[in-house]
């Protein structure tokens, strides 16, 4: 097993007919990925590739039993289009879109809040299943299926690890990119369940940034509910307060949110902490290595 | 985005938020013209992006219409230097001039959005610790700050105005009258303009009994601009960075630090991560520089034109993970630079992901000059170890 996006999943791609939505689609194909339908508003009865572009959300629950829905729609018609997708049934909602509004958000929110629908993003590189599929822009090459679960609020940094992993011969479970906005559609609270759940996950890497409390806040969780061990680095250790560093959520403001407040929450929950980037994999190797030892 | 306190007040005053009369002005003659038609002591205010203007300097009372000249003509051209504007200062352009109030007493009221989880909203934060850093307040003394979270399916209620009114003290029907209707101006400003930051300090009681806004900050989401384009317009391009500035309109996402080495990174993630690398490796990062996932070599190329136009860069690391972004596409990048700018600072470049072979394979051919690494860490003691 995997955890969101699994063998059962069947993908609707809103913005399909979009550059990206079109480039990613064909990626996450060739992938393996089970693309079921398209969506473009005004577009439906096209087709991109053999899959059926639809007019609605809702005409590819119907027809195609869409299940999960990726997002590569412009950033001014992204809650919408997040929104019709929880409304029409959709139960996973990964929106890759950068650039969406707070207030957008704060909506969206209060939708998830009724609704059965997991949603991850906004501004991130999605999700990838090895063995099984993919959503979103993490390139393919660097993944390998295996037992290791990755969660990162980052994207390029997210496929230095995972490669990190997988040149270590360590392949992985799923990989999540939650995304670096200010506020998430899933934080790493509402996902780390998911893999301590999972069979198949034997640790975890996550991968935070300075700014806001989801880092804390998954320390407390990892403390009272993971099992699993977990590996944690933060970024942005050196970066100057007051200022976005890139991502919308990543900023340190009033003297919260930095690395190393992270770092000791991290710490006191009991993960082991890596203060340099290029050493996650190999903790993981460590960690994997004891464990193999515990069971002979 | 930020904007300045007589555009602040500007927004204030459309959304039915009592300001103080007053008026901008970029020359003496102006400020005395003002001052003239208001009629009273007035105050002459810096317009600058960052606070403590007062205790710089930048702030200063005046008696008569003459008096006003003589403070613009001081304050106008200044390089104000407050604990938020660095030690180089800031120049002011314009000065807003104001009548001055009867202060009985002094109140915060600011509005931001809690990011927490499960409490995403809007928060309204009160104290009548006035006129002081709000932060200070917050360490000191927290219980003096009433929050206010607003839900937002249902928006501002009248008791919740009614809830900060009396935490307040202005508990009197008149007051506490007043004070609703400033908040929910404010409310629909923060929500109706996506702001992100609201904040008045100080919200003034005057002897006379009236609140008014006497200072003001607003910030907007960047994100949020796309649809209003009124706010957009406010943009002061003086008070930023000017390499900041090139960059944000070459579409490259820049942020100039103290340091020598200057970093050339895809993704905001591994922009950071690459920065702490250089420090844990013994260096100083010199910027924070994210090419994005679309860059192409004119992008690129802009990219390290903004590295090498700061004079304290010593040489330059670039780290590329390929993605979406292709190796190839960023060795052309570089090429094309170092053909079109005279680049003479060492170099340490780092390329791993989609199509690395292709991208070494253009640059080994170029017979460019620059040290290769593997490693993430590697890269960073390299660009190290070539400035020591």
């Amino acid at each position: 097993m995997a955890i969101l996006l699994d063998k059962n999943s069947r993908v609707v791609v809103q913005g399909i007919t979009g550059s990206e939505g079109t480039f990613h689609t064909r990626e996450s194909v060739k992938f393996g990925t089970k693309v079921v339908a398209g969506v473009t508003p005004g577009k439906g009865g096209m087709d991109v590739d053999g899959i059926p572009v639809y007019n609605r959300v809702a005409d590819a629950v119907a027809l195609q039993g869409a299940n999960v829905a990726a997002l590569y729609t412009p950033a001014a018609f992204s809650a919408d289009a997040i929104i019709e997708s929880i409304e029409a049934g959709i139960g996973l909602v990964v929106c890759m879109t950068e650039g969406i509004p707070v207030t957008d958000m704060i909506k969206v929110k209060q939708v998830l809040k009724t609704s059965k629908a997991r949603m991850i993003g906004c501004n991130c590189p999605g999700i990838t299943t090895p063995g099984v599929g993919k959503i979103g822009f993490m390139p393919s090459f660097i993944h390998k299926k295996g037992n290791v679960g990755v969660i990162s609020r980052s994207g390029t940094l997210t496929y230095e690890a995972i490669w990190q992993l997988t040149n270590l011969g360590i392949g992985q479970t799923t990989s999540i990119g939650i995304g670096g906005d200010p506020i998430p559609g899933s934080g790493f609270v509402d996902l780390l369940s998911l893999y301590e759940n999972d069979p198949d996950t034997v640790a975890l890497v996550m991968i935070g940034e300075i700014g806001g409390t989801a880092e804390e806040e998954a320390a407390e969780f990892i403390k009272a509910n993971v099992s699993k061990p977990v590996v944690s680095f933060i970024a942005g250790r050196t970066a100057p307060p007051g200022r976005r560093m890139g991502h919308a959520g990543a900023i340190i403001s009033g003297g919260k949110g930095t690395a190393d407040e992270k770092f000791k929450a991290l710490e006191a929950a009991g993960v082991v902490v890596e203060k340099n980037p290029a050493e996650i994999g190999k903790r993981v190797q460590e960690i994997l290595a004891k464990k193999g030892k515990k069971k002979k | 985005m930020k904007i300045h306190e007589y555009q602040a007040k500007s927004l204030l005053r459309a959304f039915n938020v009592p300001v103080p009369n007053g008026d901008v002005a970029d020359t003496p003659e102006k400020a005395r013209e003002i001052a003239k038609s208001l009629n009273k002591t007035s105050i002459v205010k810096a317009q600058i992006h960052a606070g403590g203007r007062g205790k710089g300097g930048g702030v200063k009372v005046a008696k008569t219409p003459d008096e006003a000249f003589d403070a613009a003509k001081k304050i106008l051209g200044m390089q104000l230097i407050t604990h938020q504007t660095g030690p180089e200062g800031i120049k002011v352009q314009k000065v807003l001039v104001e009548e001055t109030s009867n202060i009985k007493k002094e109140l915060y009221l600011g509005m931001v959005v809690d990011r927490a989880r499960d409490k995403e909203c809007v928060v309204f934060m009160a104290s009548e610790a006035g006129g002081m850093e709000i932060e200070e307040v917050a360490k000191a003394t927290p219980e003096k700050i009433i929050k206010c979270a607003v839900p937002p399916a249902v928006g501002f209620s009248a008791f919740e105005a009614r809830k900060l009114a009396y935490g307040l003290g202005l508990s009197d029907k008149a007051l506490s009258a007043q004070f609703a209707n400033i908040a929910k101006g404010l409310y629909e400003l923060f929500v109706g303009k996506d702001a992100s930051l609201v904040e008045i300090n100080p919200l003034v009681l005057t002897a006379e009994g009236n609140l008014i806004a006497v200072d003001a900050k607003i910030n907007f989401d960047d994100d949020g601009l796309f649809r209003h384009p009124d706010i957009k317009e406010l943009r002061d391009e003086n008070e930023e960075d000017p390499l900041e500035v090139i960059a944000k309109n070459a579409g490259v996402n820049y942020i100039k630090l103290d340091g020598n080495i200057a970093c050339m990174v895809n993704g905001a993630g591994l922009a950071m991560t690459t920065m702490d690398l250089i420090k844990m490796a013994g260096g100083e990062p010199a910027n924070f520089l994210d090419v994005g996932g679309g860059a192409n070599p004119d992008q690129i190329e802009k990219a390290f034109r903004i590295l090498t136009a700061d004079p304290n860069v010593k040489a330059i690391l670039v780290n590329i993970f390929g993605g979406i972004l292709r190796c190839d596409r960023v060795a052309n990048g570089i090429i094309q630079a170092a053909k079109n700018i005279d680049m003479k600072l060492p170099m340490v470049i780092r390329l791993q992901g989609t199509n690395v072979e292709e991208g070494k394979k253009l640059l080994k051919e170029s017979g460019l000059k620059f040290t290769v690494a593997d490693g993430l860490y590697e890269a960073a003691e390299k660009v190290v170890a070539l400035i020591k």
